[in-house]
């Protein structure tokens, strides 16, 4: 049974250039999580509610520098998006060094969504790699509010170093609320640090889930990503429950450009979220 | 022939102190093999089926990332080996293994050597021996290098 | 049944007169600098006759002979793409009011045109955009804008070029789909033009001009000019599912041949009637008070067309050339529904080491089948 894409928008927006063109939006608020990363809560400046599925993105300018795809993390009330940018280039370099009342551009939201529908009544896995865990915050916000509809939640989380793990203080509520099961890995320790160190795919040896009735997602790098899928697979997840959340060069986010495509895939309209099924055959060839 | 690989193989490192005779009960399961500089021996989460002897040159082994490309993070060569997935299942290759020059090696092929290694488990043992040194070895240099010793402090 | 007339060449001078005056602007084949371009013209006399030519891959030449002809050149480097989907295009624009900043997007201009020699397969390539850009998840109202308001004068090709193979692809030689009237042009005994009509705008256009019905022996007379061309094709894709094909080869060794040639200049992509990709650049002024942002022509060859965060996704030579020819061939049979090539043969001519993707994916066909 194939997962149905999520979408939000009408088909075939014929003479409405509303698609290409940016909405205003501002920045509300802004919070620094690690020494290159931030998250900005931005609202849309004519006050409008905000739409969106956990999984997609939006397309965010800062006027003067240019256009990034920035997954949603969250929004609270409806009212505000939240975004967690890491600085790796011009545009994201700018988007984080935007301050509360800053105005900025905001086309979308874009691509499929996480399948948390096919997630009701299944252990859900969820692992994230570094900032991969922010698209997969909105899934543990949409998990807690409906908690009743999963199995056994986990979220498995590996970071480079301490001082690089996200949402510390919100990943320590979703620990004492027992509503979800946390396990954290560092990459490298600091003399301070007294939790795991290892690999993320080191924590599924514990995790607790029934293989034959799990949904997982997974983000992060993509070698990360990889390495997670094959040792879940080994687990005997099936690869059709098994979901990854693709990243490839954006521009246009409406099918347009060309530059998003994975093999078939235009990421921006097929993905970013994947079956592994889909992708494994796609992972393995080089510089595809 | 098995003869030459048998030759082949109790002239390696790996074989070295080996019986004739389990020497040539592992060269049944052996060919010689050529690759081209360049050329890819194998492909990540492709089927895991050989374990290769290197006689001759040197081989990346290497994981590709979008954008960083192929990065090497060992290499090995004359007198090594490489390939043991086969040892655990599920048997895929957990890298792309690729010849830097022109290579010359014994593939042994992983299914004949399971086989041979559950009937004759001290067959099994003595390759145990020889593959735990070499991973363990491995281990602990990985070690090191995530360590980022020449890293400068601030 | 469509019905066949005949036109004389005066007869096609009033029907161009007819779409001018209609408040269309004429665009049809120039000879500029020894190439045929596409360009704004007044009417038939600024039509190049007699002109011929000579692709080969890598190669491109102009012939003048005596004939009368207007039409027995083929394809040159132009394509209808560049009055369509256009090579340069202004999204929107903001400008900072006080402290607020407010952004417009110019209204898409609505030009009447008229393309005038559109060939089959250039019919068949502006269908295959108009999938992309018009019948998918998001319209591009620019380009639908233009599509609307462009007339399509096709012809039948009466000579198989060089390097095009429209007949392995089932686009051509004569022309079929969505077009407004398509001419067969004959030159003995006498200088006409068959015409048949598809459209309600064609209907009218022929309304305004001379016509009478053709004859059978000029019906048959056509038919053997595109029988001819048809049978004269210089080249073709082998005989196989080629999407299939080239999917299942992704990391095949050929595709390094290829690249030890491929110079990664992207004119096949600059000169292909398909190829669609963009990109966008953001600009300011230097007071940050007014910003736009372009969209442009752009091609996967470019190296900074897949970055990502470390560099490009497709960094070798070889990456690249494969996933242009697998886009083309395969993938966009997932995506559309049918090939992305139409066998017009300009990335043959245009290539300045002369690749040659019929014989690039014979060449892999050969070593499976071999």
């Amino acid at each position: 049974m194939s997962v149905t894409a999520i979408h939000n928008r009408k088909p075939n927006d014929t003479l409405d250039m509303r698609q290409t063109v940016p909405k205003l939006a501002r920045v509300r608020s802004r919070f620094s999580d690690a020494p290159d990363v931030s998250t900005l809560e931005v609202e849309m400046a004519d006050g409008g509610p905000v739409d969106y599925r956990p999984g997609q993105f939006n397309m965010l300018t800062v006027f003067g520098v240019g256009e990034a795809a920035i997954s949603i993390s969250g929004a609270p009330n409806g009212a505000r998006l939240i975004h967690t940018i890491r600085d790796v280039g011009a545009v994201s370099h700018a988007l984080t060094r935007l301050k509360p009342g800053d105005q900025l551009g905001l086309r979308g939201p874009f691509g499929v969504g996480w399948p948390i529908h096919s997630a009701q009544n299944k252990d859900v896995l969820i692992v994230a790699g570094g900032l991969g865990l922010a698209p997969l915050r909105s899934v543990l916000y949409h998990i807690l509010a409906h908690r009743v509809q999963f199995g056994v939640v986990s979220l498995l989380y590996g970071a480079r170093r301490p001082e690089d793990i996200l949402y510390q203080s919100e990943i320590a509520r979703w620990r004492e609320s027992l509503e979800i099961n946390v396990a954290l890995t560092v990459d490298h320790a600091d003399a301070k640090w007294s939790g795991r160190v290892g690999v993320v795919t080191q924590l599924i040896e514990q995790a607790a889930f029934q293989p034959q009735n799990t949904l997982a997602m997974v983000c992060g790098p993509e070698v990360m990503m990889r390495f997670v899928a094959s040792a879940l697979v080994e687990r005997e997840i099936d690869p059709e429950n098994i979901f990854l959340s693709m990243e490839r060069n954006m521009k246009c986010a409406i099918g347009h450009c060309g530059h998003c495509q994975f093999g078939p895939n235009f990421l921006c309209r097929d993905g970013p979220v994947l079956s592994y099924q889909k992708l494994r055959p796609l992972l393995k060839v080089k510089e595809l | 022939m098995a003869a030459e690989q048998a030759s082949m193989l109790s002239q390696h490192a790996f074989f070295k102190g080996l019986a004739p005779e389990v020497i040539d009960l592992v060269s049944s399961c052996a060919q010689d093999i050529e690759f081209s500089a360049g050329q890819y021996i194998c492909h990540e989460d492709d089927q895991a089926d050989q374990f290769y002897v290197l006689l001759q040159g040197h081989v990346a082994l290497q994981i590709a990332s979008p954008g960083r490309g192929a990065r090497t993070f060992l290499t090995v060569g004359a007198g090594e080996v490489f390939g043991v997935n086969w040892l655990v299942a599920p048997y895929r290759w957990t890298y792309d293994a690729k010849a830097l020059d022109d290579t010359k090696a014994v593939v042994l092929n992983a299914a004949c050597l399971r086989r041979k290694c559950e009937a004759d488990h001290d067959l099994g043992f003595e390759l145990m021996k020889r593959v735990m040194p070499i991973l363990i070895e491995r281990l602990h240099v990985c070690r090191i290098q995530l360590l980022d010793l020449y890293l400068k402090q601030n | 049944m469509t019905v066949t007339n005949v036109l004389t060449l005066d007869g096609l001078r009033i029907l161009l007169e007819a779409l001018r005056e209609d408040g269309h602007a004429l665009i049809a084949p120039q000879l500029q600098d020894g190439v045929i371009v596409y360009d704004q013209v007044e009417g038939l006399d600024a039509l190049p006759r007699g002109i011929n030519d000579l692709q080969t891959p890598g190669g491109y030449q102009t012939l003048k002979t005596e004939e009368p002809s207007l039409f027995h050149y083929v394809v040159g480097p132009h394509s209808w793409k560049k009055f369509l989907h256009l090579p340069k295009l202004q999204l929107w624009q903001a400008k900072k009011h006080s402290e607020e900043i407010r952004i417009t997007s110019p209204e898409p201009p609505s030009v009447k045109t008229a393309f005038i020699g559109v060939r089959a397969c250039e019919v068949k390539a502006i269908a295959l955009q108009d999938k992309v850009l018009i019948h998918s998840d998001f319209a591009d109202a620019a380009y639908k804008i233009r599509r609307d308001n462009a007339f399509i004068l096709a012809v039948d090709c009466a000579r198989a070029g060089g390097s095009c193979f429209c007949v392995s692809m089932q686009s051509g030689p004569s022309v079929d789909g969505n077009y407004d009237l398509a001419l067969t042009e004959i030159l003995t005994p006498d200088h006409i033009f068959l015409v048949r009509s598809n459209s309600e705008a064609g209907e009218n256009v022929l309304k305004k001009t001379p016509l009478r019905p053709a004859t059978p022996e000029e019906i048959w007379a056509g038919q053997e000019i595109v029988a001819q061309t048809a049978a004269n094709m210089g080249r073709a894709m082998p005989d196989t599912n080629i999407a299939r094909l080239l999917s299942q080869n992704l990391q095949h060794p050929h595709w390094d041949t290829i690249a030890s040639r491929c110079l990664s200049c992207a004119n096949c992509t600059m000169v292909c009637p398909t190829c669609f990709c963009t990109t966008v650049e953001d600009v300011s002024d230097l007071k940050m008070e007014e910003f736009s942002r372009e969209r442009r022509w752009d091609s996967c060859f470019n190296l900074d067309f897949s970055y990502v965060h470390g560099g490009a996704a497709r960094n070798s030579v070889a990456a690249r050339y494969r996933q242009w020819m697998t886009h083309k061939l395969s993938s966009w049979v997932d995506q559309f529904g049918s090939s992305g090539c139409v066998g017009c043969g300009r990335c043959i001519t245009w290539c300045p080491v002369g690749i040659d993707l019929t014989q690039e994916t014979k060449a892999i066909y050969d070593d499976q089948v071999g």
